[in-house]
């Protein structure tokens, strides 16, 4: 039977009892009508001996009902019925709890997406990261926390391992595409054979990259990425087989990987195959991302021990070239440290992505327990009502029930406005697009969160409504119907209100400490000097020349000093420079150790510095003060003059002071002539404001070949600075790729940006943090103030009596309006005390989001409780002087 | 709420019987079901209304009875009632219990007795 017919016949079934009864009556009127009563006595009898004809006609209807359902939904119709008739109480709840519940959905979202929800591979948990670390290696931990795999590792991994079922090593890169329309830097992912293969995603055209294209003489051909096909060849059906040229060089698409498919957390334009050749690699070359599929049966830990082996076996079977020893790596105690692959996506981001998440539970639980308050009003005020009916016989389940039903009508209310709240809020975080938030195209209100929601909405509604209830209900056994001014019932309702504005205080106290303690972490990092000026003022790109286009080093070098030369030509811009890497880029960073001259090396353990390249005038367009010596000039650079520059801290580690270092020698390795430290720089806080200033060696930017073939060296790829007040403007970058193209016309501009964004990038996780704490902190403030105010003014039109009492007595007014704040300030000192407790046994979790400050910072930890103080006396101060008002004759005759 | 306090409660199942049994005879309308009863038991029993038509509900769900649009004896609408198969098989077998349990009942009361 379909639920419309039953609805239909039920109707009818309605309509029968209703017309049976309505005869019943009507006939027993005719019948007493006869025996000669009256027509009005006749109807008040046949009334009286039917008995309760709603009653009556209620429990025949019963019959045909689900009866559970439908009176649940009677309840509801008067919840319904008596929100509307108080609408200020119902916006204001469903209002505190959609902000409450739409920011935990909201950040809940953002956690499953990042940290739950398993990565977009198939059998995810077969997926690892190639992790190694170098605690031997020591400096290396200032700019990598791991040690990267070298091509011959690859090689040997990836022939004698016991735990994958494949695996492969990637790097990040840019490429030159040339004669589609104008040349354009792209995004690559070059891979080797493995990559695609562990990750298990097949094409969508075309197919995979294989073994075949590793070949250094074989095809390699390249793969686009989803939206690199839809942008620059609209989707073409027929794109497999195509030829495009890559750094001018021509490859044959192979394929089309899927939309949102990523190189573990990289978003490529395009694949491109590494081709390694065995013959000419050495030990070294420490640059790959390492990834692999376990076989079902290997755990981490078993595959870490064969790695350890795979280690071994590398050291035996590559060298760095004559006369160099394979077992110098021994020293630095390469220790395999696999680790899932979704932590490496994920990242430190899981720790603050928890922060965030406590946070905003805990303004949840203040808006919870201000609802509770409010409801306690409600049902203080219902409280008459309550013991009438209660008397007249519904039963204490009903009444619990219905008051019940209220609460998680309002708890579900506030969820569904909440969702909307949630789902407006995550469209504006992933138009904001933070940076560093890994995985955030993939976030998104799904399932899970919408369970999360209706979870959170049901317990909430449970909270609050069941706070009430537990002090109501039981009271409702003696019906007090006319007994409402006992004070001692009164007082202890008090009590129950007290002891939420405590937790509510302790819980804002935790929240603002948290909050005052970012915005010092903010300033401290405000404050310091990152080792260049003015970044709203420096503009900063990228250009590659790969070897295809220019071979000669010389030329290359040549190439990059026209375009400085064209660039500091530009009106407006007044100095320009280049360098393989700026401050925060991001870019690969080089690394050795250095030695220097006269000094006798016994031990193997000398730290790792970071390596950067130069051109004469960086320094001084990045705003990177010389401390001592002088900048490199265009003859030490062209002359190759054994030259070199660096940071103040390796200054001072070396020779003690800048001033001392100047004119003394320096070597990378024994082959290398000695370079002559001609400058020491300001340090640079290459990785990140929070992160410390490693010790540098700047390099010239052309340098004799020490690693590869041919005789010299070139930076190939470089970020150019300018310093210009009109940087970031459109104007300025077209001018810019003009000079660039005037230069040659195959060179694309990558990564334009203003020295100020990349800060601010480097900021960001900071920046959000504070935004966010800031928030909830400002929230629970608000929300605290709110309690504290409610309750004393509250307790002022309860003890209006008392007031009159006391003033009649002769009490003064301000005595009286003392009187009410003190009783707010005890509230407030146990809940600071409590909170107090709590913020300390908490900053502790916060200390890696932390920056120049301590986590039990005296200043916060002093001011933060006395600004509460302050606010709580103003928040009882003002329903306090309300009992200046009370007129003790009319408090007294009132009752 | 009894009418009258010397009358004693039906048992389980006693009040379906006797609607089956009178509609049997003859289908009725709720009213003259009463007035039947209460003239057949010779004012013995008195059906009450806040029993009768939550019965006659649960019987029609139960398929016991049907019901059909008729008239009164006043000529005003109303619902007739008539048992249907199911009701009369139901009736049969309560009551071949019933007897069943009044001649136990009556055997002990008249061992007791002897």
């Amino acid at each position: 039977m379909s639920l419309f017919t039953r609805f239909f016949l039920r109707n009818r079934r309605y309509d029968d009892i209703s017309v049976s009864i309505r005869e019943h009556i009507d006939e027993r009127i005719d019948e007493l009508m006869e025996d000669g009563r009256s027509r009005e006595e006749a109807e008040r009898i046949a009334r009286r001996d039917f008995g309760n004809v709603t009653l009556i006609q209620e429990r025949s209807r019963e019959v045909w009902q689900w009866q559970r359902l439908e009176s649940l939904l009677v309840d509801l119709k008067h919840v319904c019925r008596r929100l509307r008739r108080s609408p200020a109480f119902a916006v204001t709840v469903v209002l505190t709890l959609a902000i409450g519940i739409g920011a935990n959905t909201a950040v809940f979202s953002v956690l499953n997406s990042v940290l739950l929800r398993p990565l977009p591979y198939p059998d995810p948990q077969q997926l690892v990261s190639l992790r190694l670390t170098a605690p031997g290696a020591p400096g290396l931990a200032e700019f990598r926390d791991e040690l990267r795999m070298s091509p011959s590792m690859y090689l040997t991994f990836a022939a004698h391992n016991r735990s994958f079922q494949t695996m492969g090593v990637w790097l990040p890169g840019t490429a030159g595409i040339t004669g589609l329309a104008k040349p354009e830097q792209v995004n690559t992912a070059l891979i080797t054979d493995g990559v695609l293969q562990t990750l298990g995603v097949p094409a969508i055209a075309g197919q995979l990259l294989t073994a075949a294209d590793q070949d250094p003489r074989g095809a390699q051909r390249v793969m686009l990425s989803y939206g690199y096909w839809q942008r620059r060849f609209g989707g073409d059906p027929n794109i497999v087989g195509r030829i495009i040229n890559v750094d001018s060089q021509p490859r044959q698409i192979a394929g089309v990987m899927p939309r949102g498919f990523k190189i573990v957390n990289y978003d490529f334009d395009l694949l491109v195959p590494l081709a390694f050749d065995p013959v000419k690699e050495i030990l070294a070359g420490f640059a790959y991302h390492g990834i692999a599929r376990l076989r079902p049966d290997i755990t981490i830990s078993q595959a870490d021990s064969d790695a350890a082996r795979l280690i071994n076996v590398w050291m035996h079977s590559w060298t760095n070239g004559p006369h160099t020893d394979p077992f110098f790596y021994k020293t630095w105690k390469i220790t395999p440290a696999l680790q899932p692959l979704k932590q490496a996506v994920v990242g430190s981001i899981g720790n603050l992505l928890w922060v965030v998440m406590g946070t905003i539970g805990v303004v949840m639980l203040i808006a919870c327990t201000n609802v509770a308050n409010l409801l306690m009003v409600r049902a203080d005020a219902r409280q008459q009502e309550l013991a009438v009916r209660s008397a007249l016989g519904a039963g204490r389940w009903r009444i619990a029930r219905e008051l019940l039903v209220e609460s998680l009508t309002l708890g579900l209310l506030g969820g569904a406005v909440g969702v909307a709240i949630a789902y407006a809020g995550l469209r504006l975080l992933t138009a904001i697009g933070p940076e560093n938030l890994p995985r955030l195209s993939e976030i998104s209100l799904d399932g899970r969160s919408v369970a999360f929601t209706l979870i959170l909405s049901l317990l909430s509604g449970l909270l609050f409504g069941s706070l009430p209830l537990l002090r109501y209900v039981p009271s409702l056994r003696g019906a007090q119907l006319g007994a409402m001014r006992t004070a001692s019932l009164s007082r202890e309702r008090q009590r129950g209100r007290n002891l939420l504005v405590v937790a509510q205080v302790a819980m804002a106290l935790v929240l603002l400490i948290s909050a005052v303690l970012m915005i010092r972490t903010f300033i401290a990092m405000r404050n310091v000097d990152p080792g260049f000026s003015a970044p709203a003022s420096l503009q900063v790109m990228r250009i590659s020349i790969p070897e295809t286009l220019v071979r000669d080093p010389q030329t290359v070098l040549r190439t990059q000093n026209s375009i400085q030369d064209e660039l500091a030509a530009i009106p407006g811009i007044s100095s320009a420079g280049f360098a393989a890497s700026v401050p925060m880029s991001g870019a690969e960073p080089n690394w050795d150790m250095i030695f220097i001259e006269g000094k006798k090396y016994t031990s193997e353990e000398l730290p790792m510095r970071l390596f950067n390249y130069v051109s004469p005038g960086y320094f001084h367009t990045a705003g990177t003060r010389m401390i001592a010596g002088r900048d490199f000039a265009w003859t030490d650079i062209y002359g190759l003059r054994p030259v070199g520059i660096l940071s103040e801290n390796l200054a001072r580690e070396l020779w003690g002071s800048p001033q001392a270092a100047i004119g003394k020698y320096f070597r990378e390795f024994p082959s290398m002539p000695w370079h002559e430290v001609v400058g020491v720089v300001q340090d640079v806080r290459e990785n990140g404001i929070s992160q410390v200033s490693p010790a540098t060696v700047y390099w010239p930017s052309l340098m004799g070949n020490l690693y590869g073939p041919g005789p010299l060296d070139a930076r190939r790829t470089v970020y150019f600075a300018m310093r210009t007040n009109r940087a970031g403007t459109q104007a300025l970058i077209s001018e810019i790729q003009q000079a660039v193209w005037s230069v040659n016309s195959n060179l694309a501009v990558a990564s334009i940006s203003t020295m100020q964004d990349i800060y601010g990038e480097s900021m960001a996780r900071t920046s959000f943090t504070l935004v966010m704490l800031a928030i909830a902190g400002t929230m629970a403030l608000a929300l605290g103030i709110l309690g504290i105010y409610g309750v004393i003014s509250y307790a002022v039109s309860q003890r209006r009596r008392e007031i009159g009492i006391r003033m009649a007595l002769g009490a003064k007014k301000s005595a009286l309006a003392w009187m009410f704040v003190r009783s707010a300030l005890v509230l407030t000192g146990l809940g600071v005390a409590v909170g107090l407790g709590a913020a300390a046994a908490l900053m502790r979790l916060m200390r890696a989001l932390l920056f120049g400050v301590s986590p039990l910072d005296p200043v916060t930890f002093i001011a933060v409780p006395i600004a509460l103080a302050a606010a709580a006396v103003l928040a009882s101060y003002l329903p306090a002087r309300r009992t200046a008002a009370v007129d003790p004759v009319e408090a007294l005759r009132a009752e | 709420m009894a009418k009258n306090p010397e009358q004693r409660g039906l048992f389980p199942g006693a009040l379906e019987i006797m609607i089956l049994q009178s509609l049997r005879l003859r289908p009725m309308h709720g009213y003259a079901l009463v007035r039947h009863i209460q003239r057949v038991s010779d004012d013995l029993l008195q059906v009450e209304e806040g029993s009768l038509y939550p019965a006659l509900q649960r019987m029609l769900k139960e398929g016991w009875l049907e019901v059909e649009a008729g008239t009164s004896a006043k000529g005003r609408p109303t619902r007739i009632f008539r048992p249907t198969d199911a009701g009369l098989r139901h009736l049969e077998q309560e009551m071949a219990s019933f007897e069943k349990m009044f001649a136990g009942i009556t055997r002990v009361l008249v061992a007791a007795g002897a």
